[in-house]
């Protein structure tokens, strides 16, 4: 398959203090203990994309991303880490390293991705329309527990994108992300006159897998220089332009590819030709045989709904999917899950009447005291558990201490943190390498190093 | 009659059945439209044959197969001729067999269909769920299934009001219009109950982009936009519907006033579903393309069973379907020599010469066509001479017209009554000719667009006196007739050509029935893409949104609260225009009047008012012309003293004092940026002269503390004048002490 792929891998991004720091940029954060980038890596692997450029905001990040990848992958997959300057933007980032892409087609996938969708039914789609883009949607995120379902019921779904479809849903008509999520909604008149009928979406989200006409992106990226984000910027563009297209027509030797059988299908497709009077004998019809050179496709694809699609994009997600992956998408986390539904690695040790529930995951080398209770959580490597410690939907990173008598739920513990005694933590996020003194109380709060 | 029969009261001892009430309907034999003119001016739209059948056969005969059992005609206009008609015809005495009723209720005040549905409510004749029709509505659909839709809608929330039929339709991309000749229509339905959540029928053309509310998706996660539907004005309605319409009686029209009117509002929360049919016909003849097309889709069968030999209830003898789709009555005299072309109708008595050629029109009876005439896809109704050598093409010809030889109708000629056009007169396109001259001032009784006077069909100035002379001159000239009467045009010919207004003539050959012609398109396909090209030009450059609104002038004083922006927008400038009347010299209390009416129509607050009124008075100050800002504070304290008393009459309580100073923020901030630097001093002034008061000024301070740097540059401007009249209070609070 001629495509290229650009795993965006960010860098230290804010959303997510204090869990990314100099020595953990957001792409080595882990989930399910194997670090993020890790299922976005396999996933490309297991469609068979094995020629990868993983750009990383920062050089210390990008040498770290890089030396985590040259030992975790050594022989399995061709990868070029590039570094690029800090708040540079997505499109900045494809920009910086556009002098590296050769192939027709780029696919570009954030390096946040926690999803089971194979990158290959993406490019499958945009190869068989012949797409300038297509870009992969899945269902909005339910955030929260899912145990105290009924509560979070009463929440309103997140909302992420307002998508607009056609109505076989292949076509991708319409995008609004980010602030204009909440504002009014603006349909282009010309699209929904192509269409006849527009299926707006408050209920899907951008996953940020894109394939995207390598010669179409570098046309944009180059013409347009204010454009910064590919999700809010030049995905939008594409959208918006495409009955009027400035890109396609540079692009001519790509029409003349696209056999006129290829034009009939997106004609039958876009648009019924009703029985009008009108019709017959004027050509310049907005999807017409004249205007054919100037509209260009883009297309979606929709995960189905048994499909896993997320992104770690914030503290809440990286929680969720940390649950998730051990929980009900635990086939992605590359686990053998024992018969109580968790996973326990055999050099842990635990205490006398401890108990680890279905949906936890305790790494290797950890320990754990007496009477201890883990109740859905991820424990990382080398953890230091005393006694009677309760951890409920909770993530330990790597070599924490964890002293007698603590409760932590809700919260991410950094690695290298140090719980003293009876501490109480709720919904806190704990820094690497804090400590926290003995007896205090914390709720919804951040703790972090100076 | 109709050979469907619905099975309406098989099973009468079912219990629910005997609590039921007959299905009734109501029909508007009314369109309240001008688009038929001149040949309403004498007779009414529902009355006019569509293939040799008057319309109002059509949804009757189609009312009483889907089950109605009681109709109610609503007449108006001409009401004596629609009832005249009913007691002729066999529907207002069917045999007992028949549980089909149909009376009239009259009325000759109504001007809109709300007026309608109001009278309709006093005689609290409906006493349950009802089909709301016009007389104009062609269909062959079953609505079984949509009656039952709605009941059970109905059961589980009593909301739900009213079931729009729909059909797909659509418009062509260049000139958004179907091909009944109506405009696009953008609906938003939810794409499982089939709720409608937008409705725009009058969506301006200029602006490219359609503005869904934000709250519209965030109240539902999917909404499915379409434009390729028509809306075939079939509503089954619930008894709620008029009571609504009395309730409100500003509604006129059921589109535009009742449908978007319950789509705005939330807090009673009627909701309105959709209904789609498929395989079956539903349309309504809006205007004379539509006339013209489903002429055509009844002559094609698509209408089925009410074809012309099948249905023949109006006519009176049974037309014969030959081969080519060409109808033949029983007793035509066709010469050996015409030939008539496929999908043709020729009514009864009727005689075509030698020669003569007849393709895809509509003849009806006792027509006398000469040798050597062509008509092509022209409607020529009854009693109607043509003399030899005659050309019609896509034209209209009423009852009782005599064309004298040699005359050429061009595409989109409408000749109404008993016009007589002399010898090898051409009649240029789109004309529309009557026998009665073209009234100069519309009157009410006749059928009016109500609520669209600002299209410019009724109010155009252009029709005057003075334009018909000249029309009729020109008449005369061509005819070439020495010493015709002025008004009348000759001896050979009877008739006024009426003249079209500027605003109207654009639209003509939109509704007209001669197809579209090519210039038009492409002029049209031209700008579609000229405006795409904008598109692409200024998109990234736009703001997400508010730059389209024209008069955005001072429309952000309300913060953007969710409210209307255009209603606001307008409801200043009304004030605007209000005060300046007040400038001219109209007097006070007459403008307090004024203001408080806009105040209760646009549904604003004091607080709006005194807002409104006060950029007004600043912006008239701004007005008179000065050299420097000394002169500009002067004058506007001058107006302000002038003003003042009309201004305290909205100040009523510290709120409407902050929105004054907030408005007078967004003045200096944006429109007359002139003011800027004498903030502080005006507002001194605004103190000293007791418009506002210390409290409002503290207030509205302590209302900007927590506000953005940006936006306190004024309190820091003020700082001094605030700081001494705090200074001022303590002292006073001193002295009570």
């Amino acid at each position: 398959m001629d495509f290229q792929v650009v795993v965006l891998a960010g860098g230290a991004s804010k959303n997510l203090t204090p869990l990314v720091s100099e020595e953990i940029p957001k792409a080595l954060l882990p989930v399910a203990n194997r670090p993020v980038l890790s299922y976005v890596l396999e996933l490309l692997e297991s469609s068979n994309l094995k020629d990868l450029i993983v750009v990383v905001e920062g050089s210390d990040a990008a040498l770290r991303v890089g030396g985590w990848i040259s030992g975790a992958y050594v022989d399995r997959l061709h990868v070029e880490v590039a570094a690029v300057p800090e708040d540079i933007g997505t499109a900045g980032a494809l920009r910086a390293v556009a002098h590296h892409l050769t192939a027709s087609d780029i696919l570009v996938v954030s390096g946040d991705l926690v999803t089971d969708v194979p990158p290959g039914v993406v490019a499958a789609t945009h190869r068989r329309h012949g797409a300038v883009v297509t870009a992969l949607l899945c269902d909005t995120p339910i955030s929260g527990i899912s145990e105290t379902g009924s509560k979070d019921k009463a929440k309103k779904l997140g909302r992420y994108n307002i998508v607009g479809l056609d109505p076989t849903r292949q076509f991708l008509l319409l995008i609004a992300s980010g602030a204009e999520v909440e504002k009014d909604t603006r349909v282009q008149k010309s699209i929904l006159g192509a269409v006849g009928q527009m299926e707006i979406r408050a209920d899907l989200m951008d996953a940020h897998m894109y394939a995207l006409k390598r010669s179409v992106l570098q046309e944009v990226l180059d013409q347009k220089d204010s454009f910064h984000s590919i999700r809010q910027d030049v995905l939008p563009y594409l959208v918006r332009s495409q009955l009027r297209s400035e890109v396609a027509k540079i692009e001519e030797g790509w029409n003349t590819t696209i056999t006129s059988k290829t034009n009939l299908i997106w004609l039958s497709q876009h648009r019924e030709i009703a029985p009008s009077a009108f019709h017959n004998g004027h050509e310049l019809d907005a999807n017409g045989s004249l205007s054919a050179q100037s509209t260009h496709k883009c297309c979606a694809y929709i995960a189905g709904k048994n499909k896993y699609c997320a992104r770690l994009n914030s503290i809440q997600a990286f929680i969720d999917i940390n649950r998730d992956v051990v929980g009900e998408a635990s086939h992605l986390s590359g686990y053998s899950f024992s018969a109580q539904n968790n996973v326990v690695h055999p050099s842990a040790e635990l205490g006398s009447k401890t108990t680890v529930g279905p949906q936890c995951m305790l790494a290797e080398g950890s320990k754990l005291g007496d009477k201890c209770s883990v109740k859905r959580s991820v424990i990382g490597r080398h953890c230091r558990i005393g006694s009677n410690v309760k951890i409920v939907n909770s993530v330990v990173m790597n070599h924490v201490t964890i002293e007698d008598g603590c409760l932590v739920q809700g919260s991410i513990i950094c690695s290298n943190v140090h719980l003293q005694e009876r501490c109480v933590l709720k919904d806190c996020q704990v820094g690497a390498g804090y400590v926290v003194t003995s007896g205090s109380e914390h709720k919804s709060e951040s703790l972090a190093k100076r | 009659m109709g050979p469907k029969k619905v099975a309406r009261s098989a099973s009468s001892d079912d219990p629910e059945e005997l609590a039921r009430v007959p299905l009734q309907a109501v029909l508007l034999a009314d369109s309240f439209a001008t688009k038929f003119r001149p040949i309403t001016l004498e007779r009414p739209k529902v009355l006019l044959p569509l293939v040799n059948v008057p319309m109002i056969e059509y949804t009757l005969a189609w009312l009483e197969s889907v089950g109605v059992e009681e109709v109610f005609v609503f007449c108006c206009a001409h009401s004596n001729q629609v009832k005249d008609y009913l007691n002729k015809s066999q529907w207002t005495k069917p045999p007992s067999s028949f549980s089909f009723s149909v009376s009239t209720i009259e009325s000759h005040d109504a001007i809109s269909a709300g007026d309608a549905l109001r009278v309709i409510y006093n005689r609290s004749v409906i006493r349950g769920d009802f089909i709301l029709v016009s007389g104009d509505t062609v269909s062959n659909m079953d609505l079984t299934q949509a009656l039952e839709e709605h009941k059970d809608r109905r059961k589980k929330d009593p909301l739900a009001v009213m079931t729009m039929v729909i059909k797909h339709a659509k418009p062509s991309s260049t000139t958004l219009q179907t091909r009944l000749g109506t405009d696009e229509i953008i609906m938003g339905i939810h794409p499982e109950t089939k709720e409608l959540l937008y409705y725009e029928d009058k969506a301006d053309h200029l602006q490219r982009v359609i503005l869904l509310d934000k709250t519209l998706l965030m109240e539902n996660p999917a909404l499915r936009l379409h434009n390729d539907k028509q809306d075939c004005f079939i509503d089954i309605c619930s008894p709620e519907v008029l009571s609504l319409f009395t309730d409100n009686f500003d509604y006129q029209h059921l589109r535009r006033h009742f449908v978007k009117g319950l789509l705005v509002d939330d807090i009673m929360g009627y909701k309105i579903f959709t209904y789609e049919t498929h395989a079956s016909y539903a349309a309504r003849v809006e205007n004379f393309r539509s006339y013209d097309t489903i002429s055509k889709d009844i002559i094609q069968r698509w209408t089925y069973p009410f074809v012309p030999d099948v249905q023949y209830l109006g006519i009176g003898y049974q037309a014969k379907l030959e081969r080519q789709g060409i109808y033949r009555a029983p007793d035509v005299i066709l010469s050996r020599s015409a030939h008539v072309g496929a999908f043709s109708f020729v009514g009864n008595g009727t005689t075509i010469g030698d020669h003569s050629h007849i393709s895809t029109s509509v003849i009806g009876q006792r027509c006398v066509i000469g040798k050597n005439v062509v008509i092509e896809s022209s409607y020529i109704w009854d009693n109607v001479t043509i003399e030899d050598g005659c050309k019609l093409s896509h034209a209209l010809v009423c009852d009782g017209v005599h064309l004298r030889a040699g005359v050429i109708l061009e595409s989109g000629v409408i000749l109404s009554f008993k016009v007589e056009v002399g010898q090898k007169l051409v009649i240029p396109a789109y004309s529309k000719v009557s026998v009665l001259p073209q009234p100069c001032k519309q009157d009410s009784d006749e059928e009016l667009e109500y609520a669209d006077a600002t299209s410019g069909v009724i109010e155009s100035p252009s029709i005057t006196s003075v334009a018909n002379a000249r029309n009729q001159d020109l008449l005369s000239d061509m005819l070439d007739v020495p010493g015709s009467d002025a008004n009348k045009v000759g001896i050979s010919g009877v008739g006024y050509i009426w003249s079209v207004s500027e605003a109207e003539h654009d639209e003509e050959w939109r509704f007209s029935i001669a197809p579209i012609p090519k210039e038009k398109l492409e002029k049209f396909s031209h700008s579609a893409h000229d405006d795409n090209d904008e598109v692409n030009h200024d998109e990234s450059s736009i703001p997400a949104s508010g730059e389209l609104i024209p008069d955005s002038d001072g429309t952000d004083f309300d913060g953007g609260v969710g409210e209307d922006y255009r209603d606001s927008a307008d409801f200043e400038n009304e004030v605007e225009a209000t005060f300046r009347r007040a400038l001219a010299g109209v007097d006070v209390q007459n403008v307090i009047l004024e203001i408080s009416s806009l105040r209760l129509s646009y549904n604003m607050s004091h607080a709006d008012c005194a807002g409104a009124l006060f950029y007004a008075i600043m912006k008239s100050a701004s007005d008179i012309s000065y050299s420097n800002n000394t002169e500009l504070s002067a004058n506007t304290k001058m107006e302000i003293n002038k003003w003042k008393n009309l201004l305290k009459n909205y100040i009523k309580s510290q709120d409407e004092e902050i929105e004054v100073i907030m408005k007078f923020e967004e003045i200096c901030l944006e429109t007359i940026r002139e003011f800027r630097p004498l903030f502080t001093d005006i507002l001194h002034h605004l103190y000293e002269e007791d418009i506002i008061t210390e409290d409002a000024i503290l207030s509205w301070e302590n209302e900007k503390q927590g506000a953005d740097e940006s936006d306190k540059i004024f309190v820091k401007q003020a700082e001094h004048f605030i700081k001494w009249l705090k200074e001022a209070s303590e002292e006073d609070e001193d002295e009570d002490d």
